[in-house]
């Protein structure tokens, strides 16, 4: 069984991110960056699943430009087989990213695509979705926990009021919570070996996707800062604040 | 303003210029030990350390001061976050990084393992502890051991499964080693080497007892008594065991305890992640292997070769040592100058309305930041310099070149070891004083970043013998021929310089010019001097000063590789040097005097008169 995994190379999540002077976005120049966090987790969801022999080979596969050829050896070192890099400069719109990916996985025939819910730079959590219903496959989203078992895949899930036990077909979209496991750390060796592995570079063009632009950044700007707080002496003002508030 | 990267433990950026554009370490990979390597192997490398460092080493760090290692009677007890951190080391690959592919390693560099492990020494220095004397226990036994020596215990220790210590003070004999009581009794043949006994008491064991590794193996110094059973004494009668905690037996399972047992653990001022141990060899009371006394231990190379062979483990040890001070002296800077942006104390104007601004716009407190960064800085360079020269005189072919790079070696780890153990424990002093009354509590680091650091100028050789080691020896070795080399290497940083179009990379060039001949003058001073007790007499001063030298010099490499580029960061590096040439370099004027009065005062001293 293939497994697809999407890695996205992110600003990393030690950065304390800042907002460009001219508000056009956030400063990613000279900065940190890694492996999506929750991208990780799907990565060693599928070598974990590859190591109890339910998956036989993991393709990573990101979307980006040439830095991102990083990120894929990253994940090679994890223990993906082989990678493939859709190399695109510049910005990428989601739905873009979704479509290469959704024409990679056909074109693979895999069984599994795994990502992380979201990414943490933009937390727009569509990915996945957007892969699903583009192929019109099943999706299983917030994973918590996944078994593969023939052409099902059973996929545990958090939800507001608790967990929430999917059954799927197989091919399907499975997208990794937070606590779906903890990844391990690179090993030395697995570094120099993943050096070795094949990296298949493909762009939009050669696998038939035509960029869009739905959407447009208008403005980026960092939360306000906490005003000062007021002391009040007595219940009575507390109430009345509030209230002045609209809070109550 | 702050920069994106906010690690508190090491600044990436700041390695990666050391490492990159100074160093040149890429150019480490046209030789072909290390032709698999790119850059982005070193800086996946890097990330791997910098996150185990920063997710499983730095959260322990104040719980395994607060809760120290105990001591049940039989064993030592460490808090399981330590054992946690360690496996992931392990499981990683950490421990056997520099090794060949053979032995799971992956052909790493010395300098970028040293760049490394800088993040766990700066995370924890504790537990750092663990690793690091097992890889240096490991390259002694790859240089010095047999092959089945090194199968047997080695091996191991590169999986991480044992862990390694070095065994050489005893309670009477800690800088005189010449002093070493125990003893070793041959008993027969083994396939790991002449078996002998060993009995005898070993001090201030790090690491010396746990229950971290399947297996501790003890590398101990001991005496062969000869045919007549007399010991022959001084440092040459000593040679060199393999005193395992198990034994081993053929098939590399563990088999009997072996006859060594904790005594007592020592209790620290700092660096209590690593338990430290008085461990007693040969009791013949709880363990007797063969139902025998004495700790079976098998001698490494030939006998009464001991000492030699335990320098290599030293001279590696002298420079982590160097590092782990350096690591601590980084992370207390770091630590201060984050609260000395972000914590409001002063005004600038006399406007009590006017909102408060960040200590760090004072000048006393960028004064005390630069001091830090002059001291953290410069040190890591020194240290990265040193473990780059090991990687370059491994794979140098050339023996009149290899000796080149060997002299040099020898005379810069004194300094390597010492002027970080010095300066970057002044650096968390600093750091103490930049957060005020918060920095002398315990809920901030910067307290226990110098009760950890304070060690470093008392162990591996104090500051004192290494003021004996660098003026009664290092400087006088092979007709001054280390002393030579390091002079045409500092006089050729100075020739660059003086040759540029920038007036202050000028100015310090000459003024390091200035007290590089001064060093010169004073050492054919002492050297000339009546006796050698006037010589050595001041030499921890000479150390110092020798030391600031050196720095002088790292800092003007430094400023030569940031030349012409701007930024906020080559701006700090041109501020940090310059701070180090007028607030530093002229502190060794008056040194220099004194040393060359030949002064008498501490020899004339009589101990009645205290």
């Amino acid at each position: 069984m293939k497994a697809l995994v999407s890695v996205k190379r992110a600003v990393d999540y030690n950065v304390r991110i800042q907002v460009k002077p001219d508000g056009s976005g956030v400063v990613t120049e000279g900065v940190k960056h890694s492996m999506n966090p929750f991208d990780e987790i799907a990565m060693e969801e599928a070598v974990r699943l590859k190591e109890k022999g339910k998956i036989t080979e993991i393709i990573a596969i990101t979307v980006g430009g040439a830095k991102n050829e990083e990120t894929l050896r990253s994940a090679l070192a994890f223990g993906a087989d082989r990678a493939i890099h859709i190399k695109e400069e510049g910005e990428i719109q989601p739905l873009t990213a979704a479509k290469a990916l959704a024409a990679a996985f056909k074109k693979e025939g895999a069984q599994v695509f795994f990502a992380g819910k979201q990414a943490i730079d933009d937390d727009a959590n569509q990915t996945g979705q957007m892969v699903a219903s583009l192929l019109d496959l099943p999706q299983a989203t917030f994973a918590s926990k996944v078994e593969l078992d023939g052409n099902k895949a059973t996929v545990t899930r958090e939800v507001d009021a608790g967990l929430e036990t999917l059954e799927v077909d197989l091919p399907a979209v499975i997208t990794a919570d937070l606590r779906l496991n903890e990844p391990r750390y690179l090993k030395l060796p697995d570094i120099m070996k993943a050096k070795k592995k094949p990296i298949d570079v493909q762009s939009f063009s050669s696998l038939g996707v035509t960029p869009g632009a739905g959407l447009k950044t208008t403005k980026t700007s960092a939360p306000p800062k906490r005003s000062k707080g007021i002391v009040v002496k007595t219940v009575d003002e507390l109430v009345a604040a509030l209230k002045g508030k609209g809070l109550l | 303003m702050t920069s994106a990267s906010q690690s508190l433990l090491l600044s990436r950026r700041d390695l990666e210029f050391m490492l990159f554009e100074w160093l040149d370490v890429e150019a480490l990979t046209q030789l072909p030990r290390f032709r698999d390597h790119e850059r982005a192997t070193f800086e996946a490398v890097l990330d791997t350390y910098e996150r185990i460092a920063t997710e499983l080493f730095a959260p322990h760090y104040q719980k395994s001061d607060r809760e120290e290692p105990s001591f049940d009677g039989h064993t030592a007890h460490v808090i399981p976050e330590v054992g946690v951190a360690l496996k992931a080391v392990a499981e990683s690959g950490l421990f056997a990084a520099t090794q060949d592919y053979a032995f799971g390693g992956m052909q790493l560099p010395c300098v970028m393992e040293k760049a490394g492990l800088a993040y766990l020494l700066a995370a924890n220095v504790g537990t750092a502890a663990y690793p690091f004397l097992s890889i240096g226990n490991a390259n002694l036994l790859l240089a010095h051991g047999s092959a089945t020596q090194i199968k047997t215990f080695v091996e191991p220790m590169l999986r991480g499964a044992f862990f390694g210590t070095m065994c050489l003070s005893e309670p009477q004999a800690g800088s005189s080693l010449a002093d070493i009581a125990t003893r070793a009794a041959y008993e027969a043949d083994s396939v790991l080497g002449p078996q002998y006994r060993i009995s005898g008491s070993k001090m201030w064991i790090s690491a010396g007892e746990h229950e971290l590794s399947d297996n501790i193996v003890h590398l101990v110094l001991a005496r062969i008594p000869g045919p007549d059973g007399a010991l022959i004494p001084g440092v040459k009668g000593l040679s060199l065991f393999i005193v395992p905690k198990f034994l081993v037996r053929d098939d590399g399972s563990l088999g009997e305890r072996n006859d060594v047992v904790l005594a007592g653990l020592n209790h620290k001022m700092g660096c209590r992640g690593t338990t430290n141990c008085l461990l007693n060899f040969g009791e013949g009371t709880r363990h007797r292997p063969g139902d025998r006394a004495g700790a079976v231990g098998y001698l490494i190379g030939r006998p009464h070769l001991g000492m030699s062979y335990m320098f290599h483990m030293m001279n590696e040890a002298r420079i982590g040592v160097g590092l782990g001070a350096t690591a601590l002296g980084y992370t207390g800077y770091l630590h201060a100058l984050d609260y000395a942006r972000n914590r409001p104390q002063g005004r600038a104007g006399k406007d009590p309305l006017a909102p408060q601004r960040p200590i760090v716009e004072h000048a006393d407190v960028r004064r005390m930041l630069l001091a830090q960064k002059a001291y953290a800085e410069g040190a890591l360079a020194l240290n990265l310099y040193c473990a780059r020269l090991i990687d370059q005189m491994q794979a140098e072919t050339d023996e009149a070149a290899r000796t080149e790079l060997d002299v040099l070696l020898e005379i810069l780890t004194p300094i390597a070891k010492s002027w970080p153990s010095q300066w970057c424990v002044a650096a968390n002093d600093l750091a103490i004083q930049v957060h005020g009354g918060y920095g002398y509590t315990r809920e901030y680091k910067v307290e226990q970043f110098y009760r950890d650091n304070r060690l470093n100028p008392i162990h591996e050789g104090t500051h004192g013998i290494h003021g004996l080691d660098l003026l009664g020896r290092k400087v006088a070795m092979k007709q001054g021929a280390a002393l030579d080399v390091l002079r045409n290497r500092i006089q050729r940083t100075i020739e660059r310089a003086a040759t540029t179009d920038d007036e202050s990379l000028r100015t310090s060039a000459g003024a390091l010019g200035v007290q590089l001949v001064r060093l010169l003058l004073v050492t054919r001073r002492l050297w000339e001097a009546p006796d050698a007790s006037v010589t050595l007499a001041n030499a921890s001063l000479y150390l110092e000063a020798f030391g600031h030298v050196v720095m002088a010099w790292i800092w003007l490499e430094q400023l030569l590789t940031a030349q012409g580029k701007s930024g906020d960061f080559y701006e700090g590096k041109r501020a940090a040097a310059r701070y180090f040439f007028r607030y530093e370099l002229p502190r060794i004027g008056p040194q220099f005097d004194l040393l060359t009065s030949l002064d008498t005062t501490t020899l004339d001293m009589a101990d009645a008169w205290f």
